[in-house]
């Protein structure tokens, strides 16, 4: 009987087909991953530190709605340090429990019944619910290998109708790995200012770009304010359990979306933000060290998937790469199952991104060097045996 | 390059030179090249395997011996330091600041080895004015990797 008073909606929001593998994948043990979405390092110990020095200074109350004033200031203070974004403390930026809280928010302000939203896949998985929960339509833009997964002006324009709300960009992306440079964010600037429509720029992976700079959408003429920037301490601070994120943009939006955060979730976790005041204002030189060793595995996993015949872009963002497996004469789906099965590694079928990640595998270098080589070796070995059927 | 290869190295001195040429986009030529620059310059010094011995079942004792030494005319504590430095049971000798001059670092198999090494040994040398022994009780961290906890992964297989 309950299943029938469930909200229409949520019933609609498929389960997802692919679950059948994450279960097996989960429940197995000895498995060599690569499947995994979040930092391997813990927070650095500066941070943990003052975390545990605001417990112990009693700091265990809610703070304002829209969060602690030194935090609110101190990512003012990054977001123009950064990314030349100049936004007002006051009442420009709102602290939420995680990008995923921010996402959430900035849908349910914005979508009325019936309004399309438009999201470029493949992409991160929350973005198609997180619409279709707010009564939403989400209409999926696929993006191609050709083009190392950059999104187009020509492929964007020609799906976007009167009902368009706004347009879900995700770069450095999870899960291809792939960035938006500024001639590219230009262009779709440029195809946009004639249309009335919003962004939202999930930059959750901005400090994770190796030899190129962030740019950040927001920053582009004529999109300050019509842009919201979503980013976090997730991914950047290896802080994923903290739970903490932020939304800054144009001030209606940033209202309506304090009013849902207000009801509903009254303030981010207070010690988390204490810890990430710290974060943001000494830990840059670690968030380097990290990424100069993000880069260096990247590298390994780029070389080791071309070695083995795969094709594979150049992934310069976010901690993924994603190599083409079609070429085995298997879904993605199935490569994955078999090659769990067979050589007892798990990666993510490019499948669970959106249809145009079908045919690739996610995979991730959140992972010491050592497991990425003998990740490697078996995916070398189970590559060769299937190469070798065909 | 070289200061990230032998930042790679320090870190762990088995990766090969093709290896480390792909963590550094470089060729395995080039990366060898620079190794053999730095060897042969002394910079890279020998390639070291860091032992947690208590595990290995095998009884040693360490300890950090400060010492106050008279300078000589003429070499300062040099003189003095590499003597010392030259006794095989001998780990490691630093000059330093403070209240003593040379923090000596030894290991023996026993605790009456060591207090024999510094009686017989380090006391009785002309410039060494004084020796205080600090045993070593625990290992938590040496050279910057922490000892005894085999940190594992407890993350899923699997997290989008
Ligand atoms: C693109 C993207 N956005 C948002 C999130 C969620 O981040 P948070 O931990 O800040 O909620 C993730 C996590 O995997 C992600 O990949």
């Amino acid at each position: 009987m309950i299943s029938e008073m469930l909200n229409k909606r949520i019933q609609e929001v498929n389960p997802s087909g692919i679950r059948k593998f994450f279960d097996i994948a989960n429940q197995m043990e000895n498995v060599i991953s690569l499947g995994v979405g979040e930092p391997d390092f813990a927070t650095p110990w500066h941070v943990r530190d003052e975390a545990i020095y605001s417990l112990e200074k009693k700091r265990t109350a809610y703070t304002a709605n829209a969060g602690l004033w030194e935090l609110r200031v101190e990512i003012a203070n990054y977001l123009e340090r950064r990314f030349h974004l100049e936004y007002d403390p006051k009442d420009q930026i709102l602290v939420t429990v995680g990008g995923s809280e921010a996402i959430d928010l900035a849908l349910r302000a914005l979508i009325n019944p019936g309004d399309e939203v438009i999201i470029p896949e493949p992409t991160y998985v929350s973005y198609r619910p997180a619409v279709i929960m707010a009564g939403g339509v989400p209409v999926a833009v696929p993006t191609y290998e050709e083009r190392e997964f950059r999104l187009t002006a020509e492929d964007l324009v020609p799906h976007i109708t009167p009902e368009t709300k706004a347009v879900i960009l995700c770069y450095p992306n999870n899960p291809t790995g792939a960035v938006m440079e500024r001639a590219d964010l230009e262009k779709i600037a440029k195809a946009l200012a004639e249309h009335r429509l919003l962004v939202i720029t999930d930059e959750i992976y901005s400090e994770l770009v190796y030899g190129i700079e962030h740019v950040s959408m927001a920053s582009l003429p004529g999109m300050y304010d019509r842009t919201l920037v979503i980013n976090g301490f997730s991914k950047s601070f290896a802080m994923t359990g903290w739970r903490l994120g932020y939304a800054a943009g144009p001030r209606e939006l940033l209202q309506a979306m304090t009013k849902i955060h207000q009801y509903t979730i009254m303030s981010a976790p207070t010690v988390s933000q204490y810890a990430a005041v710290e974060a943001l204002r000494h830990g840059l030189p670690e968030v380097e060290r990290m990424v100069q060793e993000y880069n260096r595995r990247r590298r390994v996993l780029v070389q080791g998937f071309r070695s083995m015949g795969l094709s594979c872009f150049e992934p310069k963002g976010a901690f993924y790469v994603f190599p083409r497996v079609r070429d085995l004469g298997m879904t993605s789906e199935e490569f994955c199952t078999n090659l769990l099965m067979e050589e007892r590694v798990a990666v993510v079928p490019g499948s669970a991104f959106g249809e145009s990640g079908e045919g690739f595998i996610r995979c991730s270098y959140a992972y010491s060097l050592e497991s990425l080589q003998e990740a490697l070796r078996r995916m070398a070995r189970f590559v060769e045996k299937h190469a070798k059927e065909r | 390059m070289r200061q990230e290869i032998l930042q790679i190295l320090e870190g762990d001195s088995r990766l090969s030179a093709a290896q480390i040429a792909v963590m550094l986009d470089s060729t395995e030529e080039a990366v060898q090249a620079e190794i053999s620059r730095l060897e042969e310059e002394g910079v890279i010094v020998c390639y070291h395997t860091l032992i947690d011995w208590e595990k290995a079942g095998r009884e040693l004792v360490t300890a950090h011996i400060a010492v106050k030494v008279t300078p000589q005319r003429g070499s300062g504590f040099d003189q003095t330091a590499l003597r010392i430095a030259e006794f095989p049971e001998v780990q490691a000798v630093f000059l330093v600041s403070g209240d003593f001059d040379l923090m000596v670092l030894v290991e023996g198999a026993t605790i009456q080895d060591i207090a024999r090494f510094v009686s017989t040994k380090l006391a009785v040398m002309d410039s060494v004015v004084s020796c205080t022994t600090h045993f070593v009780l625990k290992k938590f961290k040496q050279n910057g990797r922490l000892f005894g906890r085999n940190h594992s992964d407890e993350r899923p297989n699997i997290l989008l």
